[in-house]
């Protein structure tokens, strides 16, 4: 604070030549920004009121039609279940996934640094080369999912080709993914935790489970907190993962995500008044995450 | 928070607290530690080395033996999607005036094209990006101008924006431009997305330079773009960096971008040019696990060799946005 405070009194005093080095430095910044998103934004819920293929200029205006028609589809129905599912699995399996590893990798016992970069290495990944990856996992003839069925004696598993469970095969995926990254963010916030709370409560006699539940648990949260917020706005974005695993929703439309509704339903058919409604509703998902987010947990962080 | 931020920044790995020594001279408890991980471990890189195997059998050893090695070795594989077929007898290179052409023709198999049109998006986006992102940046750090939080704000407020809202309208946008099925389609949009997060990174780091330097500079008559040349940014490598590896990294593996704005093969980055090479091959797993490995390659061997820069560039990067 008294840092940036004085900070502000020594910039304020020295202005001379500031203004256009200013006029210089911000405009490339500012026009690239202003014509690649915000425009694109804003003309998003522009055309989001009209019946438009994309050619001349969107002049059938039909008010609230793509948003009913959007909330009336049975797939974007299961598309947001979908990403529900992606919600919870991801709060409920990853998070403490990521949690337990990164406890057990909060030192540096022998070993604990490979098996970090073990668990980090899928997060390097290309999206799209996981989903292909597990695509063989999974395949029904080839994959080692099925042959290991077949070896113990069961029947081959055609996971993708099942309408109740192939999307369980993105739940997969996407937990094998990122949770190497959750744990990174863990192991970082626990370098924070001041050393001498576990001294202190392993003299007040606390065993290993007292001390993760009443010292490194509350020194994670707001660790845990960046990383569940994470977690609930990268899953209203997952888009490659479905494309690579299911191609095009996968068995009777079961595996969209909104993302992947919307590349099908509205880019590849070029519906684009219809496309932007959907851009529009993860908009607002996703800033009504942020904000509602940031104001009642993100306060004193 | 901004504690872990800073030393996330650091090392990605720096000594640490004890946060689970186990209960003293309890053998079990490092033997089950081992196990669990180990476990863990073996979910995490089964299927990466049964992708990496699988590409050196036949298909239909695939069929039969999922789990072992390969009992035969299978190089071709890998050859035929490194090389041209015409190239890979000992002939066609007995002609050293022929090298040229042959190491052009290589450039044009497919597998190499992908990776080359991925670096060149991915260094263009790099390069624009710090070209852009860092002289903004320092007029939010350093000057002082009507409207400057406001305009910060404006430009932070991408942090929160969804890609794919803006993907149909960016479609629309790129091809008006006449930029539809380039690679500037592509760079232009990317850079634009990764402004928010690089200009936030790269003005709290010039602010936490020693503004005495500034301030020296200043009184010595010297302008602030010198400062901003001479000074900053030779002082801010760390930071200049851990924003040149995400926006990088995030170019690299960008799919949903190229996949609306390209159109031609020859110009598709690596991740769609895997997705169309295993359209063309569905049923010959064998040679879509050769070029998975293959295009998750360099990734894999630049991560082994930088794995503290790239995890804390990573991390870093989306623990301050």
């Amino acid at each position: 604070m008294a840092l940036s405070d004085s900070f502000e009194r020594a910039r304020s005093t020295y202005t001379r030549g500031g203004i256009t080095t200013a006029i210089i430095f911000l405009p490339p910044a500012l026009v690239l920004f202003t014509v690649f998103v915000m425009l694109p934004i804003g003309e998003a819920a522009w055309y989001g009121f009209f019946n438009w293929n994309g050619l001349g200029w969107p002049q059938k205006f039909v008010g609230l039609d793509n948003f009913e028609q959007l909330f009336a589809n049975k797939v974007f129905h299961r598309a947001l279940i979908n990403t529900g599912l992606i919600i919870a699995v991801s709060l409920l399996i990853q998070l403490p996934l990521a949690l337990g590893m990164a406890v057990l990798l909060s030192d540096r016992r022998i070993g604990a640094v490979t098996f970090r970069m073990i668990f980090f290495l899928p997060y390097i990944l290309a999206d799209v080369a996981a989903g292909l990856i597990w695509r063989y996992m999974f395949d029904g003839d080839y994959g080692l999912v099925s042959q290991a069925s077949v070896a113990l004696g069961g029947p081959p598993i055609y996971l993708l080709a099942s309408t109740d469970y192939a999307f369980a095969g993105v739940l997969i995926v996407i937990v094998w993914k990122y949770f190497g990254f959750h744990m990174m963010l863990y192991i970082a916030g626990m370098q924070s935790i001041d050393r001498h709370l576990y001294e202190a409560a392993a003299i007040d006699g606390a065993n290993a489970w007292q001390r993760f539940r009443y010292v490194t648990l509350p020194g994670l949260a707001p660790m845990i907190r960046l990383s569940v917020f994470f977690s609930l706005i990268g899953s209203l974005q997952v888009f490659d993962v479905v494309r690579a695993l299911t191609f095009d929703g996968g068995p009777l439309n079961t595996t969209h995500t909104l993302v992947s509704f919307l590349y099908i339903f509205g880019i590849t058919r070029m519906r684009v008044g219809f496309g932007s409604a959907i851009g529009i509703v993860i908009f607002i998902l996703c800033v009504v995450v942020a904000f509602s987010y940031k104001r009642i947990f993100m306060r004193h962080d | 928070m901004t504690e872990a931020a800073a030393s996330l920044d650091r090392a990605a790995l720096p000594p640490l607290a004890d946060a689970s020594r186990p209960v003293r001279g309890d053998p079990f408890a490092a033997l089950y530690r081992l196990l669990v991980l180990s476990f863990v471990a073996a979910l995490v890189l089964i299927p990466l080395l049964a992708t990496a195997l699988g590409g050196f059998k036949s298909v239909g050893e695939l069929r039969v033996n999922a789990f072992g090695l390969p009992q035969v070795w299978v190089w071709q594989n890998y050859w035929d999607i490194l090389m041209p077929e015409q190239l890979q007898s000992a002939e066609a290179w007995s002609d050293v005036s022929q090298w040229g052409a042959n190491l052009l023709e290589i450039g044009r198999h497919k597998y190499w094209q992908f990776l080359g049109n991925s670096l060149v998006i991915g260094l263009l986006t790099v390069f624009l990006t710090l070209a852009v992102a860092a002289p903004a940046a320092f007029a939010f750090a350093h000057l002082r101008f009507f409207g400057e939080r406001f305009l910060f704000n404006y430009l932070v407020l991408g942090l929160t924006f969804p890609f794919a809202t803006a993907i149909l309208p960016l479609f629309i946008k790129v091809r008006d431009l006449g930029l539809l099925d380039t690679h500037w389609g592509i760079v232009l949009p990317q850079v634009a997305f990764g402004l928010a997060i690089s200009v936030l990174l790269l003005r709290n780091a010039f602010r936490q330079l020693p503004y005495e330097l500034v301030e020296s500079a200043l009184m010595d008559g010297c302008s602030y773009n010198r400062i901003f040349v001479s000074i900053v940014l030779p002082l801010s490598r760390p930071i200049l960096s851990t924003v040149a590896i995400i926006s990088f990294v995030t170019s690299w593996n960008n799919f949903l971008l190229p996949l609306v704005v390209l159109n031609t093969t020859r110009k598709y980055p690596w991740p769609m040019g895997l997705m169309e090479y295993q359209g063309e091959y569905m049923t010959y797993w064998q040679l879509v696990l050769a070029f998975i490995t293959l295009t998750i390659l360099p990734a894999i061997v630049v991560f082994v060799v930088a794995q503290r820069h790239i995890v804390a560039g990573l991390t870093a990067g989306a623990v301050k946005g």
